[in-house]
């Protein structure tokens, strides 16, 4: 595998006509992992959604290259395949389709038709990630997600991840809703998977899980741009002190995207294009 | 006031039928009367269909059938049909009175009885004029009068008290004669405490125009428990008006697990009544609507006695320019105190020209009892699609996998491998997966 380059330049998007990115610029090299941090409602997740392409999200500017390809231009299945891999903060539940039915496709789709795993390897596999992962191995079992506790769901992603396997990998607020046990053993998951071609982008509200998954940047998300950047020392005084000096620092009275939260309506309701 | 249209039949046929058939006078004569009465009733009516204006008035004639003594004397689409499935029971039925019955010896020593029902109207006479027609009754509409005056062969099960049989019982009824009658009539008497498993699998052939007007009766007597699977297969010509009903005393249960996989226009219903104290009955239905037929699927529960439970989930698929409305029914009666019943409708849109409704009803007559309803029609969901899609699966296998998803919880829960992976291929087929 070579060496990664994740690169976003000028990113900007809006979601119903209301911009939240407003220029993001941000490059991500193999081996590297970076937080992005900031208040409620700057756009943190935003950006996860729209790097990994979500229908509701339309990029209005800007540019994202993965190793020299662009992204911007690939379907939501074709940049996972391209190496791209986003642990949601809410998975969906998906009755019908079993975990393990779920995840073996997702490696098949990646490995191509003629090169599928067998079924042999891919239970030996999965079964051990489950055992670092500290999973109920019936869970493979029981539909996608169904009836998982939020910290359950979590793991599931890092789960997917480590078998997938990707180049890039998106956490988006993986540690919301965890215990700290939980948060041990999914931040050593992650830690796991450090390699010098794989780059990781940490999305995170509180600084608790930087301690456990200790990032090379840290970046600070404020206004739908990023608006300071600096080594882990940033993320421990962001610990300490919050975000007003940051603000302050920078003359920012309201580090939302807007004034008002728009009411946003639910997917489901939104006629698709199938 | 009721309308008089043409009968399928005369008494004069019936008659003759009846003395074709060696039928006792009792059922000679509750068929005159369903006869009778079927020019006076009115059809069914059908929420948002008109019944009336359905293909339902070519019953066919009765053809005998030969006398099979053995499976090797069965067509080989009928064998092929049964496959290698080894039940406890297998009761084969070709058109209008083709009849291949064998039950394993350990059960049959147990004092079961599988048999025609034709031939058990003779043999076992008193047990089944007790029973028959106890829970859907002739008078109650045009439809399930003729049924009564035309029913043409069917099955009589009977399961003696306390014998619970492990393996599971099957029956197939095919359809592949134009011109011959199909309206089976299949009565279930499980006697107090017992239990059992019946697969059901009813299919035509296409290129028939036939009504196939079919009633299913179980009688649950106290304790007993049931799982009934039934999956329907008729070809487009095929109009499939179907009656099922279970009658539950004190803590019977029943399981109803139905696959609605017709290719032409359906209305059934099927219908637990909670009798009893303590009794319950879920209900699993799915379909999956193509072309232009239509479909009025409802199904009903009627709590009578204290503390029953009823469960009842309907999932739809829509394609093309099939219709379906889907009833649910929950009726609490007076005095059913601690009852619950509850229902869900989903209907999955896959076209926008297809329609869907879905109709809870709640009609609840007592106060210290639960009950609730979920009813959803939508279209896939896109934040699902997304996830799936953010694995690396395509658009393509990502809906594949979603829609089969949402009917896979009910196929799954059919008690025989053979008829579940059947289910499952039909419903491929109908979902344009192969």
């Amino acid at each position: 595998m070579s060496e990664l380059n994740f690169t976003i330049k000028g990113l900007k998007a809006k979601v119903q006509d209301k911009e939240i990115l407003k220029g993001i610029d941000l490059q991500i090299k193999g081996g590297e992992v970076h937080a992005i941090m900031g208040p409620n409602g700057t756009g943190k997740s935003t950006l996860a959604s729209v790097l990994m392409g979500h229908p509701a999200y339309e990029v209005t500017g800007g540019e994202v290259t993965l190793n020299g390809d662009s992204v911007l231009d690939m379907e939501v299945d074709e940049r996972a395949r391209a190496g791209m891999f986003l642990a949601m903060q809410y998975p969906s539940e998906i009755t019908g389709v079993t975990n393990a039915d779920f995840l073996r496709s997702a490696i098949n789709a990646r490995r191509g038709e003629g090169n599928e795993i067998s079924l042999i390897k891919f239970i030996r596999q999965m079964e051990k990630a489950m055992q670092e992962l500290e999973m109920d191995p019936q869970f493979m079992h029981r539909y996608l997600n169904e009836g998982f506790s939020g910290g359950e769901k979590k793991r599931n992603e890092i789960l997917q991840m480590k078998m997938l396997e990707p180049k890039l990998c998106i956490l988006d607020e993986i540690d919301s809703g965890l215990d700290i046990d939980a948060l041990k053993v999914v931040a050593a998951g992650v830690n796991s998977m450090r390699s010098p071609e794989r780059g990781f982008l940490i999305i995170t509200h509180y600084q608790r899980l930087l301690n456990y998954i200790r990032p090379d940047y840290v970046h600070v998300m404020m206004q739908g741009r990023i608006v300071k950047s600096g080594g882990h020392e940033l993320a421990e005084r962001l610990e300490r002190e919050g975000y007003d000096w940051v603000k302050e620092e920078l003359g920012i009275e309201d580090e939302t995207v807007g004034k008002e939260e728009t009411f946003q309506m639910p997917m489901n309701t939104i006629a698709p294009k199938l | 006031m009721a309308i008089e249209t043409a009968l399928p039949a005369s008494r004069d046929d019936i008659v003759s039928l009846a003395g074709l058939r060696q039928e006792p006078d009792w059922l000679t004569q509750l068929r005159l009367e369903a006869l009778e009465s079927a020019s006076r009733l009115e059809l069914p009516r059908l929420e948002k269909m008109r019944l009336d204006r359905w293909h339902i008035d070519s019953y066919g004639k009765y053809q005998p059938g030969r006398a099979v003594s053995s499976l090797e004397d069965m067509p080989a689409a009928v064998k092929e049909l049964i496959g290698a499935a080894s039940p406890g029971g297998l009761f084969i039925q070709r058109n209008s009175a083709e009849v291949y019955v064998s039950l394993n010896a350990d059960i049959a020593e147990k004092g079961v009885i599988l048999a025609d029902l034709q031939k058990a109207a003779k043999e076992h006479g008193d047990l089944v004029r007790k029973h028959l027609f106890s829970v859907v009754r002739p008078d109650e509409n045009r439809v399930t009068a003729l049924h009564a005056a035309l029913f043409t062969g069917g099955i009589f099960l009977y399961v003696p008290r306390n014998v619970e049989l492990e393996l599971p019982l099957q029956a197939l009824l095919i359809s592949d004669d134009k011109e011959a009658s199909f309206s089976p009539h299949i009565l279930l008497v499980a006697d107090e405490n017992s239990s059992v498993t019946v697969v059901e699998h009813i299919t035509s052939v296409e290129g028939t125009s036939l009504v196939h007007n079919g009633v299913v009766e179980v009688v649950a007597k106290a304790g007993a428990r049931l799982r009934y699977a039934s999956v329907h297969n008729l070809g487009s010509g095929t109009t499939d008006l179907t009656y099922r009903r279970a009658l539950l005393e004190r803590d019977a249960k029943i399981e109803w697990i139905i696959g609605e996989m017709n290719r032409g226009d359906t209305m059934t219903e099927t219908f637990s009544v909670l009798q009893g104290h303590g009794s319950s009955s879920d209900s699993k239905v799915i379909t999956v609507g193509t072309g232009d037929q239509k479909l009025n699927l409802t199904t009903r529960a009627v709590h009578v006695g204290k503390s029953s439970e009823s469960n009842m989930i309907t999932r739809a698929v829509m394609r093309d320019h099939a219709t379906a409305i889907i009833n649910g029914i929950t009726k609490i009666e007076k005095g059913a105190t601690h009852a619950n019943g509850e229902q869900t409708e989903r209907v999955l849109m896959l076209s926008p020209t297809a329609r869907g409704d879905a109709n809870p009803m709640l009609l609840i007559d007592e106060d210290d009892v639960k009950a609730g309803h979920a009813a959803s029609v939508g279209q896939v969901n896109k934040e699902q699609l997304y996830y799936m899609m953010s694995r690396g699966i395509s658009r393509d296998e990502a809906l594949k996998l979603l829609i089969y998803g949402f009917l896979e919880p009910t196929i799954k829960e059919i008690p025989l491998e053979l008829l579940e992976k059947q289910l499952s291929e039909l419903v491929e087929r109908k979902l344009g997966h192969r």
